[in-house]
């Protein structure tokens, strides 16, 4: 008697140990977020972006549009009624910082998606965690590389404009019009790098020259030194590739320096941030390219009911480029989430690339290869005066319409036809 | 390299001076403490980030940029008082490494509030519209407003060479520099020569500020990048020297200008390299005394 409870104590103890064991590995498991997710939890979207440091100002427009995206889903009855939330982290502009963010966002938060990053070296530290873990990652910053083979999954998603889009666009307009000898001044790293081969490549179609290419640090403070010889080389066109306080400081001097009397100068992307921080004297004149601008509310019917959104939301305020992104990057995700009805990666990964939407500024897709958002490129050039208020920066002077044409072939990436 | 002609090189050299004397000025003041005082014033960025958002705040009240070009230093450089009185002067006697340590924390704070008043994201500084524009110096077109900045550090030098040289109080604070004992013997409040000291070292912290606003505008950070190049200029003119200040801060304005000219890319370690090599040859500095330190 006393033998058999002992048996039935050590079974019972061994079934314990079983069921403890299956459960661990069970909790341990992405079955369990499959569990979860039938419990009708929210939809987690991380939302990795350098709150803090230089690009701090576009960052933090990137999580109010983001909301945006948020807001418009949850109440459009979100997925099945499963709302959605943005779980926002500061990833410091810092590759391993971004990559610790992701992962915590993976493991400790169970996120469906992650959407953000802000500079061509954190969106690929992003880009690898997210590839390993097969959870699907929208980056809203420019990048050539992202698009490559070696660096794309089908979890990777690229709803910003790369270098090669921005600056052939800017190039294909620029170049015809103010002339075939180009000066670039260089921020020296990824995104400067890939600006100047987009300009060098679209330039051999209208035989431009390059006379100098000066490299200069992130951070410069003063290009007063560099200008000189610029001035000497007399080119028809200043090409300045480079981001945030350094476009600003850069156009301050070289506008300081007389330089718009005898040279036109251009940039890949003119920052409304940028300008409006630096005020209207650097930015004078200047042409360059953008994926957003809200002055194109009065022609695009999604501009404008984006706007209106963004400004009930946020006081007033219009979105930037930049912000603006990051309301594609959590959209795109979330509408193909609904169109699939279901989270499962493979699902709304199928779905996503099926989309063919207008949701802030006219036509996009996603091309099949590398999942780049094929789409349009605002030319624009800087006013003297704001007429219309504070935020009546640019003028809106040429619109490339989406191409695959202006893209880099699937071929030439790297990827099997 | 195509298109080098006599005249680009001497507007180089005049771009490099320019510089330099944007250096100078900054330098000059942390030349001046350390002199005096022996405190390495890691603060010195942050008195002239403040500078330039003191003078910002003058202009969004309705004043104007010649207004602030004396208020700012009286404004920034009483701050500075208040700084050595009250944080700096309970250090004195305890080695150098105390009031270095302080004022590095107090650059963080200055920097941190500033953020807090402010905001992280920066503001643009317009060039007074009397001095925009470039105009021709002989050799090429070089803005009016850096011509400008080239003036007022000469009158600023000027100013505190006279007051240094020429004046009592000027006296008092050589001899106390040199040996604050016997000042202290013959019946000199010290501590009062101190603070003007340092009150004057951070009031020109300040004016280089301003002064450089218009050139780059404004972030909470902007003193950081520069402090960097400054201790660089005093070290290689020797730590206290003033007049070792002057030709170092120029020479660095004219190493980073011409070395970006050849090599652009190089122009950031051109400074460290030629401080390695001064180094090398005259540990303490073109004018330096040595021991200060010790």
């Amino acid at each position: 008697m006393a033998k058999k409870t002992t048996n039935s104590g050590l079974v019972s103890r061994r079934r314990l140990l079983t069921t403890v064991g299956a459960g661990a590995v069970l909790a341990a498991s992405p079955f369990r977020i499959n569990l979860l997710q039938a419990q009708e939890a929210t939809i987690k979207i991380g939302f990795p972006v350098p709150l803090t440091g230089p690009y701090g100002t576009e960052a933090q427009d990137q999580v109010r549009a983001a909301e945006v995206a948020i807001a418009e889903f949850n109440e459009g009855g979100g997925l099945n009624g499963r709302k959605a939330e943005l779980l926002v982290r500061d990833d410091k502009l810092n590759p391993g910082e971004a990559a610790s963010r992701a992962l915590e966002l993976i493991e400790r938060e169970k996120v469906n998606f992650i959407v953000g990053s802000l500079s061509a070296a954190v969106q690929l530290a992003v880009n690898n965690v997210t590839k390993e873990r097969q959870i699907i990652f929208n980056s809203i910053s420019q990048s050539d590389t992202i698009n490559e083979a070696s660096d794309f999954s089908k979890y990777t998603f690229h709803e910003a404009l790369n270098p090669h889009m921005t600056a052939g666009a800017v190039g294909r307009y620029a170049f015809p019009k103010f002339g075939k000898k180009v000066a670039f001044l260089t921020a020296d790293y990824a995104y400067g790098h890939e600006m100047v081969r987009g300009f060098q490549e679209a330039g051999k179609a209208f035989g431009v020259e390059t006379l100098v290419d000066i490299r200069h640090p992130l951070g410069t403070t003063d290009f007063s030194a560099l200008l000189p010889r610029i001035q000497a080389l007399k080119p028809d066109i200043l090409c300045i590739s480079n981001f945030g306080r350094d476009q600003q400081i850069a156009l301050k001097q070289a506008t300081d320096f007389g330089m718009k009397k005898s040279m036109k100068i251009i940039v890949p992307i003119m920052l409304y941030t940028g300008r409006i921080a630096a005020g209207p004297q650097a930015f004078e004149g200047v042409v360059g390219g953008t994926s957003y601008y809200w002055g194109i509310e009065d022609k695009v019917a999604s501009a404008k009911a984006f706007n209106d959104r963004f400004r009930k939301m946020h006081g007033g305020k219009v979105p930037s480029d930049y912000g603006a992104l990051g309301y594609g990057g959590v959209k795109t995700l979330l509408m193909g989430a609904k169109a699939a009805g279901s989270l499962e990666a493979d699902k709304v990964i199928a779905a996503v690339e099926a989309l063919k939407y207008d949701y802030y500024k006219g036509p996009e897709y996603y091309r099949a290869c590398d999942h780049q958002a094929v789409q349009s490129v605002l030319i624009i050039d800087s006013k003297a005066n704001p007429q219309k208020g504070d935020a009546d920066v640019f003028n809106v002077v040429e619109i490339e319409a989406p191409s695959d044409a202006n893209l880099r072939t699937c071929a030439a990436l790297g990827h099997k036809a | 390299m195509s298109g080098l002609s006599f005249d680009l090189i001497a507007l180089q050299l005049f771009t490099g001076l320019a510089l330099g004397a944007i250096y100078v000025l900054f330098a000059i003041g942390l030349s001046l403490i350390f002199g005096m005082l022996t405190v390495v014033n890691f603060a010195h960025g942050a008195f002239y980030m403040i500078g330039a958002y003191v003078g910002l705040f003058l202009l969004s009240l309705g004043g104007n940029f010649w207004l602030c070009l004396v208020a700012v230093p009286l404004i920034v450089g009483v701050s500075g008082m208040i700084v050595e009185r009250f944080l700096i002067r309970p250090l004195y006697g305890r080695g150098i490494d105390y009031p270095l340590l302080l004022t590095f924390g107090l650059s963080y704070v200055m920097v941190e509030l500033i953020r807090i008043a402010f905001g992280k994201s920066g503001y643009p500084f317009d060039t007074p519209d009397l001095l925009q524009g470039a105009i021709n110096i002989g050799v090429g077109y070089f803005p009016l407003y850096r011509l400008f900045a080239i003036g007022a550090a000469v009158v600023v030098l000027l100013g505190l060479w006279l007051f240094l040289e020429k004046t009592s109080f000027g006296l008092i604070i050589r001899a106390g520099a040199r040996d604050p004992q016997i000042v202290r013997v013959l019946g000199v409040d010290i501590g009062r020569v101190w603070l003007y000291v340092f009150g004057i070292g951070t009031a020109i912290a300040g004016l280089a500020g301003l002064l450089a606003a218009p050139l780059q505008g404004l972030i909470p950070e902007m003193g950081a990048n520069i402090l960097a190049e400054a201790f660089v200029v005093t070290v290689v003119g020797g730590m206290g020297s003033i007049g070792g200040a002057v030709i170092a801060g120029l020479l660095v304005g004219v190493v980073v200008s011409m070395t970006s000219l050849f090599a652009p890319e190089m122009a950031k370690v051109s400074i460290f390299a030629l401080m390695a090599v001064v180094l090398l040859i005259r540990p303490q500095g073109f004018f330096g005394r040595a021991g200060l330190m010790s």
